[in-house]
């Protein structure tokens, strides 16, 4: 170590009178010229990448399952038109309808069950999934992943109108039964799909708008019933989640089909049916129809495919690593000072105490955010290329977002180091900064991710502490209209991506704020 | 840490020039007996402030810790309600181990950073009974606040369970010391706290610096399990990460229910963490007896 603003001192200013460029460029030379340090952050940078490919050459399709079971995305698994995975399961009862045209119905009943599989024996209990949805949809064919647009009465979503699988408006809330019922309408003019929804068949109110482009002239249309599987986030490690299979039931009558139509209504499991023998021979999906009353039973979705832990970011696992190192190297930046006594020397040469932490967050903040940069920019790129190489599905990402991950994560190694170097100019003591800031920075994520913590508990954890900066790193968009387990395991953060970063930036603003406060009061 | 004066002194206190000093005594008649090298690294371990407060910390955050788990957790509406209350009520034992690892780094890296050590080394020229020593006195520490704190965090859940919806209509009697899995889980997480403590020990000596050993144990300890979450597609270097990774391991020794799910089984998981803290500090050893201190 050098004590540098002495040699740099300019003659004809007064000592302590310097500007601020002399105590940057005296905290520079200190970092770069112990071998310690700069070592510290390339192998933080080389365990950011390294940590990262490791992970993702471990990550294959595994088609080896019990049973032989089939990978998770082969070809087969339908595709929605905007390109996205798609589940496309339901019980559908159509006909071809050729030109323009609507279709209407009444629907006066959603009923349904929901087991549980880790009991003994399996319990069946009566309840309509939150997302079970029964309705009317125009459909380009019965093929899975074709384009659509339907309305719907839901378990305790309301009435909605969805189309395309991604998208969702919601209409009058509240559930249907023989009492208060709900009549729906769907009409086709060219590609416009317009969805209604009224209470009584007379008086009717708009609930959306769908423009399908390209849409065939001879469509299918009809009543659909979907259930999706009841989501139960456990408490295990890695806050795995498991999915009960449910199934609903619905009443339709006054359906009427306007346009150009064969007039034979014909029953299609849309998907196949159920995924295991019990579902198919004891709860089998159809339709009973008697005189003009239609009782539908489905299970399934019509929904996107959300895929907890498919995101891109599962190629920066080894920013954890690599944050490790960096908060050592931070923290030695400061406390090194204070064993050897080098702070005294570092104070008098330049008196002005805040000037002096400030330069030192300027250094190892920009010397992170470099090295962060530089493993960032390399391991996102070859991560990804090793993952699509085993034969993973990598959601889709913008370059904007792939941009916000890259620069996004060196900037969180850069505020983390920031804050390291604060807690160790607070505590002075190097053992327990980098005890105290992990503790805060990785523990929460470890907790959030990997331990036996409730969800709602995980979730306050990852708002609440510096960890919640890894929001930064999320790509994969989350849908309201889709139950599933968006716990931060895989992959979803209780913070958008920047007010996760801003809590790291908080907290490390009033690390700096005590310490210079604390710099000023004390004796070094 | 600074060094405290009456450390000197205790490990010089009774030089037995007269006495035969265990096996090589004839050879070295000044080299002091086992009894005060202990004595010694006791003083140096209890005069020292921070020790106190550490192992008062490590405690309060054991306790704060498994009892906030326990107060998130509801016995979920439905059927079943697949919770380990024994595991929960122990979760504190992942933050206290921090703490105690900072304790264990501190009581040999801290000799580097002041000097300390070529005094010590010096009055007591066996090396390697310099870290036994070490290690046994602060195995004494960790296992005595281990056990206030896995003894106050069950209390903790006891009190609280209950009004959370573990009654015994669902089948959660209160929790018990009594109770064989639970005093499995009780005692194991003590005996778990002072394995850290001995591996965090061992990676001290080897590693010297505080920061970097600090670094080194908490990221040996909390990386794995993190990756093993995150390889979840792939099983084979998941359950591996599961049975081998030291806290991921060590800490199946809390585990009192679906014993025959578990990657390893309680004790041998426990054994694991043994092995990881024995590698640690035979290396230290060996490394403390052929460099320069």
């Amino acid at each position: 170590m050098t004590a540098g603003p002495v040699a740099t001192q300019r003659p004809g200013e007064r000592a302590g009178r310097a500007g601020f460029a002399p105590v940057l460029r005296a905290e520079w030379t200190k970092f770069r010229t112990v071998r310690g340090w700069v070592i510290g952050m390339a192998a933080a940078a080389l365990v950011t990448v390294l940590a990262g490919l490791l992970a993702a050459s471990g990550t294959r399709v595994s088609c080896r399952g019990p049973g032989g079971q089939a990978c998770r995305y082969l070809p087969s698994v339908p595709v929605g038109p905007g390109g996205e995975p798609v589940t496309d399961n339901f019980y559908f009862v159509h006909q071809p309808l050729t030109g323009n045209g609507s279709i209407t119905v009444r629907v006066t009943a959603l009923t349904g069950i929901i087991t549980y599989p880790q009991s003994n024996p399996n319990a069946i209990v009566p309840g309509v999934e939150p997302w079970a949805k029964a309705g009317i949809i125009i459909k380009q064919n019965t093929g899975q992943g074709s384009a659509y647009a339907a309305v719907m009465v839901t378990g305790r979503h309301g009435v909605r109108m969805q189309y395309n699988y991604t998208h969702d408006e919601a209409g009058w809330p509240g559930g249907v039964s023989a009492a208060s019922p709900r009549w729906l309408r769907l009409t086709r003019s060219g590609d416009t799909i317009t969805g209604y929804q009224s209470a009584d068949g007379t008086h009717w109110t708009t609930v959306g708008t769908a423009t399908l482009a390209g849409l065939s002239s001879t469509v299918q249309t009809g009543l659909f019933v979907t259930s999706p599987g009841d989501v139960q986030v456990s408490q295990g490690a890695g806050g795995g989640s498991q999915v009960h299979f449910t199934q609903a039931s619905a009443v339709f009558d006054q359906v009427s089909l306007r346009g150009r139509s064969s007039g034979a209504w014909r029953g299609d499991a849309i998907g196949g049916g159920g995924h295991t023998d019990w579902e198919r021979n004891h709860r089998p999906a159809g339709a009973e129809q008697s005189g003009g009353t239609f009782t539908v039973t489905g299970s399934g979705d019509i929904a996107p495919v959300v895929d907890g832990g498919s995101g891109i970011e599962r190629t920066l696992i080894g920013a954890l690593a690599g944050l490790i190192a960096v908060i050592v190297v931070a923290t030695l930046f400061i406390t090194a000072e204070y064993r050897r006594g080098l702070i005294r020397t570092t104070l008098a040469a330049s008196p002005r105490r805040g000037r002096v932490l400030a330069a030192k967050a300027v250094v190892i903040g920009s010397a992170t955010f470099a090295a962060g940069l530089a493993a960032t920019a390399l391991a996102i790129p070859l991560g990804e290329r090793i993952l699509r190489a085993n034969g993973n599905h990598i959601v889709p990402v913008t370059a904007l977002t792939e941009l916000r991950l890259m620069a996004g994560t060196a900037a969180l190694l850069a505020v983390a180091a920031v804050l390291a170097l604060a807690a160790g100019a607070t505590l002075r003591r190097s053992a327990a900064t980098v005890a105290a800031v992990l503790a805060v920075t990785v523990l929460p994520y470890v907790l959030a991710v990997a331990s036996i913590l409730p969800a709602g508990v995980s979730a306050w954890l990852l708002r609440l502490t510096p960890a919640a900066a890894f929001a930064i790193q999320q790509t994969l968009p989350q849908y309201p209209q889709v139950s599933s387990a968006y716990t931060p395991a895989n992959g979803y953060y209780p913070l958008a991506p920047w007010a996760g970063f801003a809590v790291l930036c908080g907290y490390a603003a009033l690390a700096l704020i005590l310490a210079v406060f604390l710099l000023r009061k004390k004796d070094a | 840490m600074s060094p405290a004066p009456p450390a000197e002194r205790a490990g010089l206190r009774k030089p037995p020039p007269t006495q035969p000093a265990g096996r090589r005594g004839p050879r070295h008649p000044a080299w002091p007996r086992i009894r005060d090298v202990l004595h010694a690294e006791w003083t140096k371990l209890h005069t020292v402030p921070g020790t106190f407060w550490l192992l008062a910390a490590a405690i309060a955050l054991t306790v704060t810790v498994s009892a906030a788990a326990a107060a998130a957790t509801r016995c979920p509406a439905g059927p079943a309600c697949p919770v380990d209350t024994a595991k929960l009520t122990l979760t504190g034992v992942q933050l206290g181990q921090a703490v105690i690892a900072v304790l264990a780094v501190l009581a040999i890296s801290s000799e580097y950073s002041t000097g300390m050590i070529r005094i010590t080394l010096t009055a007591m020229p066996r090396r390697p009974g310099v870290l036994a020593a070490k290690a046994a006195v602060l195995t004494g520490l960790v296992l005595a606040a281990g056990a206030i704190a896995a003894a106050g965090s069950v209390l903790a859940g006891r009190l609280i369970l209950p009004g959370r919806g573990f009654t015994v209509a669902r089948g959660f009697p209160p929790l018990s010391l009594a109770d064989g899995p639970m005093l499995r889980a009780a005692v194991g997480s003590v005996l778990y706290l002072a394995l850290i403590g001995l591996l965090s020990l061992g990676t001290a000596t080897i590693v010297r610096d505080p920061a970097a050993a600090t670094g080194a144990v908490l990221g040996l300890l909390y990386l794995p399990p993190i990756m093993a979450a995150v390889l979840a597609s792939n099983p084979h270097w998941q359950h591996q990460i599961e049975r081998y990774a030291p806290m991921n391991a060590g800490l199946t020794i809390q585990d009192t229910t679906n014993l025959h799910n578990l990657p390893i089984s309680p004790w041998a998981g426990l054994g694991v963490l043994a092995a990881w803290a024995a590698a640690a500090l035979l290396t230290g050893g060996l490394l403390l007896r052929l460099r320069d201190a």
